[in-house]
């Protein structure tokens, strides 16, 4: 007996008609990244499932770890694929039941007859597995609601397919099947958790810095770089564009009175990564907002800084609770990465205080004393692209 | 021919490089905001990873100290002053190292009630004492892993199980003897703190380490500025935390524990043809620790005797060797009192040889014969 494969369901993706086989195509792409480092990988993709082989064990452990970090994927289960005879398939499930705990736990058997030519049905296949199998672990209880181990069967034409335990997947789509965005990304908490809700939902992105040394350190660009590293394992390639923002923001602070310039601030920001967007083809912007949490994140404020672009903003942190966002950033692992303590360029330069509610008109004139436009063109091509690497090398590894 | 690697172990020469290593290229302080102190504090938060993993048993945190006095100074006394509101019951064991057993009784002095599990002549505790001496209001029990005299093992895992049944009692275990030679692997459960010492797995002196999980509230009992997550100002030494890490990893790597249990099992055999010595805690024993007691002669005499053949040996403890008395150890396993002061401990290490075993038992033999010809009394 071999557990040398993984079956997966497709999540919500199994519902889109026409661009199915475009997402199917994504996942495979995505699946194939996330487990690249394992050498004997195969994978077979079918309209309504795929299959993951492995040759070695410890590979199929390793999948088993990394899948549940994979968008579009609803569930997955280890199976193991045995020839499809009554005989075969009865000691096939005793020995898979035999790699759990079975004391006391509840259990069920459930079975899907594909290949009708079977020649017991259903639920006659049901009854006799369930019995043979309670001949062995008598210990368990049949259960049908909610079983702790459910033994599920699959008669296939050629195969039989068995497993007794499903993991839960990420759900969501797989990231690159709804489009590429831009994510400004300021290395708080919630940026990356923006970042990563819009890869849920099927976006891949390029991540936006704005570094202003001397002012901020290399250690808020090396934490920036560790967090496009933590948001990389769900399933994408993420380039940062780090922005030299010194000069701008120096003459921010000079031309704009100090209960504005915050509100400068994030409008120059917008237009500098809708330059970028436009560079790189992409399609909207990403922010890590949330309504009222800030002085530049009330109706108003987001509504002066809106102003200077037509290009779609998404929010998706605009209605969640700080301690909501904190929860998702602790789940993706990107909190403790954010809490490091290095100034960000806005908090280098905050004013004493901001304007609450910013007037369009306002900002605007004394935004029209400066140049601006010309020097968010020139920071936006001045940028350095990276695409830190997953394997971060191991500095220690000889001295330790 | 050094025969007494419980008492201490001569650095691995790798060890001694990271060391220096880190000493010259990771000097600054890693509290230090700036690069140079940032990379120093990347390699003293992979040292501490390292240690962790290598570890298991769902300890999450981990500090570094000076050695495994320290670290289970720590535990104890920063256990029970963080929690003494939930009780102010505590045990452990007769037989625990002084600086486990001194901490508990300087407790008593403080108003806290303690007990003491006894053992019985293999220098185990019981599960039964253990269950039964378990109250509502016990808040720590601390159970060493091997006895650092006779080398008994604790059932460590059923400890914990019976310990965790009670939902106020942690269980701290002092793993100084055990760690890296005895595995935790497939421990369903396990302590909430040990303690570690480097000095003792081919590490250097001064550096110990203490694990703990992640739930444990700890109050510091050295006070400054707050470095290790608060709870043990001055600056930490990197490079004493980069080689108790690598010292961590050489010993998982490389340890071979079938070669002492051989050796150990020819050893117990050999002491057994003598009708003057009797082997201590013949069962119950870490394959590397084995302790002897000799009739009519003292400790002292025979580690004299075989450090004139070249044979370094130790009395019972080195911690205790210079107390005169009966070592508390001896006494709770109570054997024939004809034996009490004659007590040996030859402890194996990783690079002992089959040579060295067969040298030691010439030694013995003629040690034996000398007894035989008649000693004063």
């Amino acid at each position: 007996m071999n557990w040398n494969t993984i079956l997966i369901r497709y999540g919500e993706m199994s519902l889109k008609g026409k661009n199915k086989s475009k997402f199917i195509r994504k996942l495979k792409t995505n699946i194939k990244a996330a487990l690249s480092d394992l050498s004997t990988v195969t994978m077979r993709a079918e309209r309504d499932r795929m299959f993951i082989y492995t040759e070695k064990p410890e590979e199929l452990d390793r999948a088993v770890e990394i899948l549940p970090s994979v968008f579009g994927i609803q569930s997955f289960s280890p199976i193991v694929i045995c020839e499809p005879t009554l005989e075969v398939i009865k000691e096939t499930s005793l020995k898979v039941l035999g790699k759990n705990e079975t004391a006391g736990k509840t259990f069920k058997v459930d079975v899907k007859r594909v290949d009708k030519r079977f020649p017991l049905d259903t639920g006659e296949l049901q009854q006799v597995l369930g019995g043979h199998v309670l001949k062995t672990f008598p210990d368990l209880i049949v259960q049908m609601k909610k079983p702790e181990i459910l033994l599920y069967v699959e008669i296939q034409h050629e195969a039989a397919y068995i497993s007794s335990h499903t993991y839960k997947g990420a759900g969501g789509m797989p990231v690159g099947s709804n489009g590429h965005s831009i994510l400004l990304l300021s290395g708080g908490i919630d940026s990356p958790v923006a970042g990563y809700m819009m890869m849920k939902r099927g976006v891949s992105f390029d991540a936006v810095h704005f570094a202003s040394p001397p002012f901020t350190s290399d250690l808020a660009i090396e934490k920036v770089e560790d967090i496009v590293r933590q948001l990389a394992k769900f399933g994408a390639v993420i380039r940062l564009h780090v922005i030299p923002f010194t000069d701008l923001q120096q003459a921010i602070v000079k031309q704009v009175p100090s209960n504005l310039s915050m509100t400068t601030t994030r409008r120059m920001m917008m237009k500098v990564a809708d330059q970028v967007r436009q560079d790189t083809n992409s399609l909207g912007l990403i922010t890590g907002d949330s309504l009222g949490q800030v002085a530049s994140q009330t109706l108003e404020s987001l509504t002066a800084i809106n102003e200077v672009t037509n290009t779609p903003v998404l929010r998706p942190l605009i209605a969640m609770d700080k301690l909501d966002i904190i929860e998702i950033a602790q789940k993706i692992g990107t909190y403790d990465i954010s809490i490091r303590p290095y100034d960000d360029c806005c908090t280098v330069f905050t004013p004493p205080s901001n304007k609450t509610k910013p007037r369009v008109e306002k900002v605007a004139y004394y935004e029209s004393f400066q140049e601006f436009d010309d020097m968010v063109a020139e920071v936006a091509s001045q940028r350095v692209t990276t695409i830190p690497s997953q394997q971060t090398e191991d500095d220690f590894e000889d001295l330790l | 021919m050094y025969f007494d690697h419980s008492a201490t172990t001569k650095p691995d020469e790798r060890v001694l490089r990271t060391f220096m290593d880190a000493s010259v290229s990771y000097f600054a302080n890693p509290a230090s905001l700036h690069a140079e102190g940032k990379r120093t504090e990347k390699l003293l938060e992979r040292a501490r990873t390292q240690i962790l993993a290598a570890i298991g048993l769902e300890l999450t945190e981990g500090i570094f100290t000076s050695g495994g006095t320290e670290s289970n100074n720590l535990a104890i006394l920063g256990y029970v002053y963080a929690n003494q509101h939930k009780g102010r019951h505590l045990i452990t064991t007769s037989i625990e190292h002084p600086s486990v057993l001194r901490v508990f009784q300087d407790l008593e002095k403080q108003g806290f009630t303690v007990d003491y599990l006894t053992v019985d002549k293999e220098g185990r505790i019981s599960m039964d004492e253990l269950k039964s001496t378990l109250q509502d209001d016990t808040i720590l029990v601390s159970i060493m892993h091997v006895n650092n005299e006779i080398g008994s093992i604790q059932p460590i895992e059923q400890c914990a199980k019976i310990i965790h049944t009670f939902p106020r009692a942690k269980f701290h275990s002092d793993c100084v003897q055990s760690f890296g030679k005895l595995s935790f692997a497939g421990f369903a459960d396990g302590p909430d703190l040990i303690s570690l010492s480097a000095h003792k797995m081919y590490g250097i002196k001064n550096s110990g380490f203490l694990a703990y999980r992640k739930n444990i509230q700890l109050q510091p009992i050295v006070f400054g500025g707050g470095q290790e997550q608060k709870l043990r100002s001055g600056t930490v030494s990197v490079p004493h935390a980069a080689a108790l890490a690598k010292a961590v990893r050489l010993l998982m790597e490389e340890v071979d524990l079938q070669q002492f249990q051989q050796w150990r099992n020819e050893l117990v055999e050999f002491f057994s043809e003598f009708d003057e010595c009797k082997v201590l805690a013949p069962n119950a024993s870490a394959p590397y620790i084995l302790s002897v007691a000799f009739a009519q002669i003292t400790g002292e005499i025979a580690i004299n005797f075989l450090q004139q053949q070249g044979i370094i040996v130790s009395t019972s403890s080195a911690c205790s060797s210079k107390n005169s008395d009966v070592s508390h150890v001896i006494e709770a396993i109570s054997i024939p009192q004809k034996f009490e002061k004659g007590v040996i401990r030859i402890s194996l290490g990783k690079d002992q040889t089959i040579e060295e075993i067969e040298q030691l038992k010439v030694a013995v033999r003629q040690l034996i014969e000398l007894i035989r010809k008649g000693v004063g009394k």
